[in-house]
């Protein structure tokens, strides 16, 4: 900068220097008036095709969602409980929700049904329903929130996540419960370990006081109100305690992976 | 001889002149760009769960589907959060939303709200804002304000459960936040048609003066 001052021509004022050859250009607001204007047209040309639908954008798209996760693991606190409602405030009939219709939904035999544990877990003991039955139950009314934006409250009972993690030993420092379902095509979904361990996560087993219909997930759903309704699957078959980020059935079309209420 | 005068005032960089400082205009861009995203992502967002008897046509949509409409629109929220949150702050350290938007008194509304639609009100001086003006820019910052504690309120309504009940609980911040983009796409309309009647206000817009 000092060495291109000192290069100006000595003895001749800069301002008076400026405002001569303003004169001779055309008129300055003008053109940069039409500069910024074919700027904007760049810019609404970028936006409107290119950056939309190209491979770049979906990166971008796909970094930030990732962002979004460590942000809302940040915002995410152990100690904010869902709201809970009072009896009269479940919805009735509450939705069946599924990329299938009801009919298509799995239809598992309680008598032959296991829950098979795995990953960093001292205890890989598969469990019959009939043994997680005896494990000690709370009830919680909740509001399931849908991606689709629509909610339902609804209420779930079953044993606190947490209490069964403590149960068969696994180690919590992990990241992730992963969760595979009976449903066809076969659906899972990793649950991050802090939500995992919340006290309203929970092996729900009833459903408004009755044991689990099919439509809510019979045998066993995993309940989770801080997450939303796709986080909390249903027909659970296998559990895996791990630090490997597995995917997702939705997380893996584009869903964000956190997706924390 | 009058362009003459504007270029000697750009190099002596008289600051009357300048209608619309460089921040203000930075700011505005971004936040049309950042609202349109969240408008246009949100209509996809808003067509999976309908709240009225009818649904956005996928061709004014961004984001192609559900999944692609919500990576869109928790990525323009950023630009919208921080470009407004920065605007807030700029606007009432430098007094400008006090010196451009007060007071807004109810006979000074009435009168130029008259005027306007008699196609009577001046804009020879772009420097000051008319009653209607600063009612629908201040009105504006309001719902801007509103519309983002509304999406957050939806979007962590357990984290952030008193703001969200504050709203009268979840379904209701939905209404909410549909209602204020309601009223941004409607002051659209007018601002851009305005801004077209005006075009020395567009131009202040982009080159300052």
């Amino acid at each position: 900068m000092g060495r291109k001052r000192s290069s100006l021509i000595p003895g001749v004022d800069k301002r008076l220097l400026i405002k001569d050859a303003v004169k001779v250009m055309p008129d300055l607001t003008r053109r940069r008036f039409i500069a910024t204007g074919a700027s904007l047209g760049a810019l609404t040309l970028l936006t409107g095709c290119d950056v939309l639908d190209s491979d770049s954008a979906e990166q971008m798209l796909a970094q930030v969602s990732k962002f979004n996760d460590a942000v809302q693991s940040w915002i995410f606190n152990p100690n904010t409980l869902a709201p809970t409602f009072p009896e009269s405030a479940i919805t009735k009939p509450f939705p069946f929700n599924a990329y299938y219709d009801l009919d298509d939904a799995p239809e598992i035999d309680g008598k032959d049904w296991k829950l098979e544990v795995r990953g960093l877990v001292d205890n890989k003991k598969s469990w019959t329903l009939d043994e997680l039955y005896k494990l000690p139950q709370v009830k919680q009314i909740t509001r399931h929130v849908c991606v689709e934006g629509w909610s339902a409250i609804g209420s779930w009972t079953g044993t606190p996540l947490r209490d069964f993690l403590g149960l068969i030993g696994a180690d919590t420092r992990a990241r992730y419960v992963w969760f595979q379902c009976a449903d066809k095509d076969g659906y899972n979904s990793p649950l991050d370990m802090a939500s995992a361990l919340h006290p309203q996560t929970q092996m729900t087993f009833r459903f408004a006081d009755e044991i689990l219909p099919r439509a809510y997930g019979f045998p066993m759903k995993i309940r989770v109100p801080t997450k939303l309704g796709f986080k909390n699957p249903k027909y659970v078959i296998s559990m895996e305690v791990t630090n490997e980020y597995k995917g997702g059935y939705w997380e893996d079309q584009g869903y964000n992976s956190f997706s924390g209420n | 001889m009058s362009s003459l005068a504007a270029t000697e005032d750009h190099v002596t960089r008289e600051p009357a002149k300048v209608i619309q400082p460089a921040w203000v205009r930075v700011m505005h861009w971004i936040n049309a760009l950042a609202m349109i995203l969240m408008i246009m992502s949100g209509w996809q967002i808003y067509n999976a769960s309908p709240l009225f008897g009818f649904t956005f046509s996928r061709s004014i949509t961004l984001g192609g589907w559900l999944a692609g409409a919500l990576l869109w629109h928790f990525a323009a929220m950023w630009l919208l959060m921080i470009n407004g949150f920065a605007y807030l702050i700029v606007g009432l350290a430098t007094g400008r939303f006090r010196k451009k938007l007060l007071p807004i008194t109810p006979n000074g509304v009435l009168a130029d709200l008259k005027a306007a639609l008699a196609l009577k009100l001046a804009h020879d001086d772009l420097s000051t804002y008319n009653y209607v003006q600063r009612l629908l820019y201040a009105g504006i910052i309001v719902v801007g304000v509103v519309i983002v504690l509304s999406g957050l309120s939806i979007w962590k309504p357990v984290q952030f459960h008193y703001l969200t009940a504050l709203f009268g609980g979840y379904d209701v911040a939905r209404y909410v936040h549909f209602v204020c983009m309601s009223l941004i796409c409607l002051f659209l309309i007018v601002h851009v048609a305005l801004a077209i009647l005006v075009p020395k206000s567009l131009r202040a817009m982009i080159i300052g003066r």
